[in-house]
């Protein structure tokens, strides 16, 4: 190896690691950044009152209206998501297992949805609700939030349905049952923990995704009394407080900010245990 | 209470399963038509071109021009992919073929990290940190007063943002070279690096192309985070402090008063529409990559 070789390898490797230590630093940065700022503003109060009057301006009251109408729009959506997801992703591994082109092209179609933005979904989202005769609700709402996760719901469970092995479906029919039983009741029983790693996965999307909810879940300062009524969410909170003049309700937006983090960083831990239970619990055949 | 019996139960679930699938491969055709026909009535009167090259966006006196936010856009995209795409690279060829299992365990979660936090809070910490140190060290040090809220803030923010997504890709597809391809040129006296380069980049090229094409598609139709540091301005930037608009950016802007000006409902809709034909454009060039990568 001559001189200049050992150099460039020297060099090249030098930019490895410095690149991937710049990942891990950026990361750090981004969350120390975001529990500092918030950890100062971040309030018993914040957390279990709806804004009072005044809020805008500094004055008293929280985000609950926010917290709360974030977790019930991203539990909607996800039911909704997993109660169409779920039957797709059985169907295409147990009814189409040997139709393997079909299956790809299925694939196929879902990966092109899972890319498009979510901004496309809001504006679809808005257009159909207009269609329905439907003003900015939590159903609108919850809808297009169901849309915009139902590719990811499908693609994470399918993948998961994909690991069990063909001889567990064989040794189903071989005892009687048919198509829709092996698929409800054997293969979902042998991916559960997958398939609830696939829903927190899709719920921690669900939750902090802002562009999809912007035209079509409205805003309120309380909490909604049905489903026809307009509901505020977290990132939205965060948008708005964010844009204000007044130091107080931006530090409020830093203090949303890092409850929003929480909770997608405690969907997240929760499903990567999951996620290890499922490989132990995995059967060989 | 009637309980079915196992054929109209086998019936329920069979049909539920079929709905559920045609609803979703047609999702995308719903999407397409319907965004549209709600465009369609911007397409009366003006055609496709004018609409993408004309500078002059009034929408109260009817004039929309979609330039300034396609050039936007594409600066922005483009920016952040020089940025990100070089960081990738080492990083996913690093954490494969230089160091041990135990790397790639702490940056899976890191990525998942990275990859699970909001598109508004990544905006939120482009305003805290990115920003001021546009305004208050970069602009001064190219003699350029800037606000900080620029072409250039959003796409760093932008960056990292698709760093968990190309990374992710990169990472399985130098994984999926086999072994033997690099041992074979190992043996026959080759280096580390010499083989890196001239064996496994040159394997994996398709795939390599496809992770940006998919990272690319992401980032120009990423919203929140950019709409909050770009600055909103409708002009052709002249330089990267400059502040720019976006499509997406356009799109959330506005929504709140599109139904009080005629057809601008319309041209929003339009923009969306733009939107997805490029996703899905680049979402298939792509995808033809990575089945060419597969078939080596």
């Amino acid at each position: 190896m001559t001189r200049g070789q050992k150099i460039e390898e020297r060099f090249f490797k030098v930019l490895m690691v410095l690149s991937t230590f710049f990942i891990l630093a950026i990361l750090a940065i981004i969350i120390y950044s975001i529990f500092e700022k918030g950890i100062r503003s971040v309030s018993w109060e914040m957390l279990t009152k709806i804004p009072s009057g005044g809020y805008y301006y500094g004055k008293g009251g929280g985000i609950l209206n926010a917290i709360l109408g974030s977790l019930a729009l991203a539990s909607g959506a996800t039911v909704i998501a997993f109660f169409v997801g779920l039957p797709v992703a059985l169907y295409i591994n147990v009814f189409l297992i040997r139709h393997k082109k079909i299956v790809g092209m299925v694939r196929f179609l879902l990966d092109l949805v899972w890319g498009i933005p979510s901004i496309v979904y809001g504006a679809f989202g808005f257009t159909l609700m207009i269609f329905l005769g439907l003003q900015t609700s939590l159903l609108a709402g919850t809808i297009t939030v169901a849309l915009f996760i139902l590719p990811i719901m499908i693609r994470s469970i399918d993948e998961i349905l994909r690991t069990a092995p063909i001889g567990l479906q064989e040794a189903s029919y071989s005892l009687g049952s048919n198509k829709s039983e092996t698929a409800f009741r054997i293969l979902t029983r042998q991916s559960v923990s997958g398939i609830i790693t696939a829903i927190l996965l899709s719920f921690g999307r669900a939750i902090g995704d802002a562009a999809s909810v912007l035209f079509t879940a409205g805003y309120t300062d309380h909490l909604p009394n049905g489903l026809l009524e307009p509901v505020a969410t977290l990132p939205l909170s965060i948008f708005f407080q964010l844009a204000s003049p007044v130091p107080e309700v931006q530090n409020r937006a830093y203090a949303s900010a890092l409850v929003l983090t929480l909770i997608i960083l405690l969907v997240s831990l929760f499903s990567r245990g999951l996620g290890k239970r499922y490989h132990k619990t995995k059967i060989n055949f | 209470m009637y309980i079915l019996n196992r054929q109209q139960r086998h019936f329920v679930n069979s049909s539920w399963m079929i709905i559920s699938l045609l609803l979703v491969t047609l999702l995308p055709f719903f999407l397409f038509f319907g965004l549209y026909l709600k465009s369609a009535y911007l397409l009366h009167d003006q055609s496709i071109f004018d609409l993408i090259f004309s500078k002059t966006w009034k929408p109260a006196s009817g004039q929309f021009g979609f330039y300034p936010f396609i050039v936007g856009s594409i600066w922005v995209t483009l920016l952040a992919m020089l940025f990100t795409a070089p960081v990738c690279l080492l990083t996913a060829i690093y954490v494969t073929q230089y160091t041990r299992k135990i790397v790639l365990r702490i940056m899976h979660p890191a990525i998942d990290i990275l990859a699970g936090i909001p598109s508004v809070v990544y905006g939120l910490w482009g305003i805290l940190v990115i920003v001021p140190f546009i305004s208050k060290y970069l602009g001064p040090l190219f003699g350029i007063k800037t606000m900080g809220y620029s072409i250039l803030a959003a796409a760093f923010v932008l960056s990292i943002m698709i760093i968990p997504f190309i990374l992710n890709i990169l990472i399985e597809i130098f994984r999926s070279i086999p072994m033997e391809l690099k041992e074979a040129a190992l043996s026959l006296g080759a280096t580390q690096w010499q083989t890196i380069k001239q064996v496994i980049l040159k394997k994996a090229l398709p795939g390599i192309i496809a992770a940006f094409g998919f990272g690319l598609a992401r980032a120009f139709g990423e919203t929140m985070a950019v709409l909050m540091v770009v600055g909103n301005v409708v002009k052709l930037p002249g330089n990267i402090f400059d502040p720019g608009y976006t499509l997406p950016a356009l799109i959330a802007n506005n929504y709140g008063e599109m139904l009080s000006i005629p057809r601008y409902d319309s041209a929003l809709m339009f923009a969306a529409f733009l939107l997805l034909a490029v996703s899905l454009f680049f979402n298939l060039i792509m995808h033809f990559f990575i089945v060419k990568y597969n078939k080596y």
